[in-house]
């Protein structure tokens, strides 16, 4: 497999960690939302910079160009990620939706209270 | 607001004292640690912060004459513990103490967390089951968890440290000022906590307790979960190496 290939691979996967470790320093990312991107940019990282394991990995897997094995990889933590994600987001909506109602629940009885201490 | 808290004894003459409960589901401990509070220190403010309960842990804590917050849904113990220290720096409270609502703490243990804070010796104290006596009887595995934090944090703080992941803790005013603004989320947020107070300029100190078994429940830790947690708080304890403090300390 080609050098080039490798370097470019660790470089990327070197981009990601540093990016994300900086938006986790500057408190934009909280660290429950940052660990499966920390660890797919360490595994990708280790892939590129220790090609036996990539080439092993590949073997196994039957794909003969080992740096495709290196992207199928790739996809399937960012197919996690984005898995993720989903769960997050349907959480929060959830949550969103509760927080409304009670909103307006407490605004109701704010009125309510309001108008009584009116008459 | 009923201000209680005016004829103490001794230094602790007009401090006003809160204990903050945060609770999930405790409804069969939750009555017995408020009274024993109680009993402890009549001049107590307990909070307690219902963190999404499905039990009746609300109505209970209530009936036993605590006041109740409940969170609309289940926030994870940090965010539980923050809406107390923010009711605490709302309603002017001179010292806050944490307390587990199921038993595990003993409210009689109290005075060793406070006296420090009343001296003015300290801004957090925390009561630490490896200092003094070695009574704390744990799973080998986790008191191992335990030993490793403390090493970390130790380093990290530049201070000796023996039970950071403790979350019986007392806090002063500026403690309080600075943690309603900003605290650490979700589950074993105690070992963050303790970095970000330390690197912030707050003085931390140790005092040995005692602590009991867990009158109900089991733990809600389980083998997966806890190496989740602790990798978590190991990369937050790391990163929060080269942050800086998100607010100036208050006086």
């Amino acid at each position: 497999m080609s050098l080039r290939v490798s370097i470019f691979a660790a470089i990327a996967a070197a981009i990601l960690l540093v990016t994300v470790f900086e938006l986790m320093r500057s408190r934009r990312l909280q660290e429950r939302y940052a660990l499966l991107w920390l660890l797919t940019g360490l595994v990708v990282f280790v892939l590129a910079v220790w090609r036996g394991l990539l080439g092993r990995a590949a073997d196994i897997t039957g794909i003969a160009y080992p740096p495709s094995a290196l992207f199928v990889l790739a996809s399937f933590f960012i197919t996690l990620v984005l898995l993720h994600y989903s769960t997050v987001i349907s959480k929060l909506s959830e949550q969103n939706t509760i927080l409304a109602q009670r909103l307006a629940l407490l605004e109701g009885r704010v009125r309510e209270a309001d108008d009584e201490s009116e008459h | 607001m009923a201000r209680t808290a005016q004829q103490g004894e001794g230094d602790a003459v007009g401090l006003r004292m809160i204990a903050i409960v945060p609770a999930l589901n405790e409804e069969k401990s939750i009555a017995a640690v408020i009274a024993e509070i109680r009993a402890t220190d009549p001049e107590f403010h307990v909070l307690v912060i219902d963190d999404g309960s499905t039990d009746h842990t609300a109505a209970v804590a209530a009936a036993s004459g605590a006041q109740v917050l409940s969170l609309p849904f289940n926030l994870g113990i940090g965010g539980a513990v923050q809406t107390g220290l923010k009711y605490a720096r709302e309603h002017d409270f001179d010292i806050s103490v944490q307390i587990d609502a199921d038993g595990q703490h003993d409210p009689g243990e109290l005075p060793k967390l406070l006296t420090p804070l009343i001296a003015g010796e300290a801004d957090v104290v925390i009561g630490s089951r490896f200092l003094g006596e070695k009574n704390y009887k744990a799973p080998m595995l986790r008191r191992i968890g335990i030993r490793i934090f403390a090493r970390i944090v130790s380093t990290v703080v530049g201070q000796p440290l023996t039970d950071t992941s403790s979350s019986f803790r007392a806090f002063g005013r500026r403690t309080i000022a600075y943690f309603a603004r900003e605290y650490p989320h979700g589950f074993v947020e105690t070992v963050e906590a303790t970095v970000i107070a330390a690197r912030c300029g707050l003085r931390v100190k140790e005092v040995p307790v005692v602590m009991r078994q867990r009158v109900m429940g089991q733990s809600s830790l389980t083998l997966p979960l806890s190496i989740y947690y602790s990798i978590k708080v190991l990369v937050a304890v790391f990163v929060g190496i080269f942050r800086r403090n998100a607010y100036e300390l208050e006086d």
